[in-house]
């Protein structure tokens, strides 16, 4: 089986992030990004099934600008045997990811789809399920485990209420939540040895799909600030403050 | 124009989610119907029936939505889209699950988790953990949103008397199959729509020291909350989850107990409305969003705290 991974370029989520001041988005610039860690679980669940010997090929898959080639080298360097980029300068939507990753599947017929359930930028939650809808394939959101089978993954998703397991056909679209697993990292010579694995690079318009974005960003502007409150030093009087204060209890 | 809500339910009762969503469509401009769809679900769509403001209830009863799979719902709403200009779903997973599936097969571009509504077109929502809040306008025919609940109020329950239209089933898809489930069983209050919510981080060390802010939690009548720390350290399961990526809050009364206030955690509960924070590093940042702040260590404070609401 050939395993597909898309992975995101993001700001690192140890970053504090600021808002560009003429309101068109976030500051990018001299900004240190990083691969979506949602993504990282994807990979690493991806790696664990082939050296079970689940699967023989893991490609890592991008879209966006060129520095996503650094975001796709960690993924070779975590273990990925070659990685695609899809180079586009534009803001790619959610749609217009699935969009470009349903073409590359119908290249590389990958046997699953490992995706992140959400990347920390847009916070969107969308493109597992938009992709396994334009490929019409079986879909498991929020993976806490999976479990290849014959014809099937087992799969125990997260949900609100607790956990829930369902069963999906092959191949399927899986995106996976915090508690899959723990990445590993990746050593220094396997960091080197992700220099000299291949590349390929591709263009939406080789895979026939029109990048543009389809939403119009208003503005992006920071959200009301909270402010500190007052310490207290002792139960009755935190009682107190919520009682005859806030009126909370 | 006319707007498509659809129901979150567990086949006997409406989820509270619902409510926060209704609330949401009422907004826009056009009559609202809500979506039943699941199985042996018919309690549930009188119980819709009752809620004010809502034109009409579209029930659709076939044992393929018996548990709401996405690869099954999706086609149900794309052979119902036509007729409406907005269809919206909870950010619960629920919504999170089902809404994309469709909003793809419609080839619309879905906004995610709104918090705000400008006009019919134009939606406020939260990006990098509610570091940033966007507008966005969308020019897709048919708008698929998904509510963050938190930011609508929920309505009425009872005091309208909808019409309950049946809906023809679209089919099995048989490409997935439910397999089980283990739903956290709790007699405590939800944690999404608690007036009140308790919170242990991982300060609180195991999960042997959960039941110290369950009883506060039971004297207030309040949900008992995580941190991701906490859950990924297996000291209570991931449905206790506040956060970014696990549930967003946003109760009268939010304390944090042990919790260092990653802006991960913030994210999902900044909104409350009164925050307390118990802590025993004076420079953990939940400090600075918290209203009444009480340096000290947890294991001395929070049985103070439970015998001080004793006394009052």
């Amino acid at each position: 089986m050939k395993i597909l991974v898309p992975v995101k370029r993001v700001i690192d989520a140890n970053v504090k992030v600021r808002v560009k001041s003429d309101q068109s988005g976030v500051e990018l610039a001299n900004i240190k990004m990083a691969m979506n860690p949602f993504c990282e679980i994807a990979v690493e669940a991806a790696l664990r099934m082939r050296e079970a010997g689940q699967a023989d090929e893991v490609i890592v898959v991008s879209a966006g600008v060129s520095q996503c080639h650094e975001t796709l080298r960690t993924g070779l360097a975590m273990g990925a045997d070659r990685a695609i980029l899809i180079e586009d300068d534009q803001d790619l939507e959610p749609l217009v990811v699935a969009k470009l990753l349903k073409a590359v599947c119908e290249r590389e017929e990958p046997g699953l789809v490992l995706l992140g359930k959400q990347a920390i930028d847009g916070d969107n939650n969308q493109t597992g399920q938009m992709l396994s809808a334009l490929l019409g394939w079986s879909n498991a959101t929020f993976a806490s485990s999976i479990e290849v089978n014959d014809d099937h993954f087992k799969v125990t998703r997260e949900l609100d209420s607790g956990l829930e397991s369902v069963t999906a056909n092959r191949p399927s679209v899986i995106t996976v939540d915090l508690r899959l697993n723990e990445p590993r990292y990746a050593s220094l010579p396997n960091i080197m040895k992700a220099k000299k694995k291949p590349m390929d690079k591709l263009t939406a318009a080789d895979l026939g799909v029109d990048s543009s974005p389809r939403l119009q960003v208003v503005k992006v502007e920071e959200p009301p600030a909270r402010q500190a409150g007052i310490k207290v030093s002792s139960a009755e009087e935190l009682v107190d403050k919520l009682r005859n204060e806030a009126k909370v209890i | 124009m006319t707007i498509l809500v659809i129901a979150e339910h567990d086949n006997s009762e409406l989820k509270p989610a619902t409510h926060n969503t209704i609330g949401a469509a009422g907004q826009l401009d056009g009559d609202v119907h809500l979506l039943v769809a699941g199985s042996g679900c018919a309690s549930v769509a009188e119980q819709a029936a009752g809620i004010p403001g809502i034109a009409q209830v579209l029930h659709c009863d076939s044992v393929e939505y018996e548990h709401f799979l996405s690869e099954n719902m999706s086609p149900l709403l794309v052979s119902m889209a036509g007729n409406y200009s907005h269809i919206l779903a909870p950010a619960t997973t629920f919504g999170k699950n089902v809404m994309p599936r469709a909003a793809a097969l419609l080839d619309s571009q879905q906004i995610s988790d709104i918090s705000g509504i400008e006009s019919n077109d134009t939606f406020v929502r939260p990006i990098y953990a509610g570091n940033a809040m966007a507008t966005v306008k969308s020019n897709d025919s048919v708008k698929l949103l998904t509510v963050r609940i938190t930011s609508f109020e929920a309505v009425a329950e009872t005091g309208g008397s909808a019409e309950i239209v049946t809906v023809a089933a679209a089919g099995d898809s048989g490409l997935t199959a439910f397999a089980g489930a283990d739903i956290s069983k709790s007699e405590r209050p939800e944690l999404t729509s608690a007036d009140i919510v308790v919170s242990g981080g991982r300060g609180m060390q195991s999960g042997e020291n959960f039941p110290m802010l369950e009883s506060i939690a039971d004297k207030l009548g309040a949900a008992v909350g995580a941190s991701r720390a906490a859950v990924d350290a297996g000291y209570v399961p991931n449905d206790y989850q506040v956060g970014q990526t696990g549930k967003v809050v946003a109760p009268n009364l939010y304390i944090a107990v042990g919790i260092s206030g990653a802006i991960q955690h913030l994210a999902g509960m900044k909104d409350s409305k009164v925050i307390v924070a118990i802590n025993k590093d004076e420079e953990a940042p939940i400090f600075q969003v918290a209203d009444y702040g009480w340096v000290a260590d947890l294991f001395e404070a929070v049985p103070q705290l439970d015998a001080a609401l004793d006394a009052g």
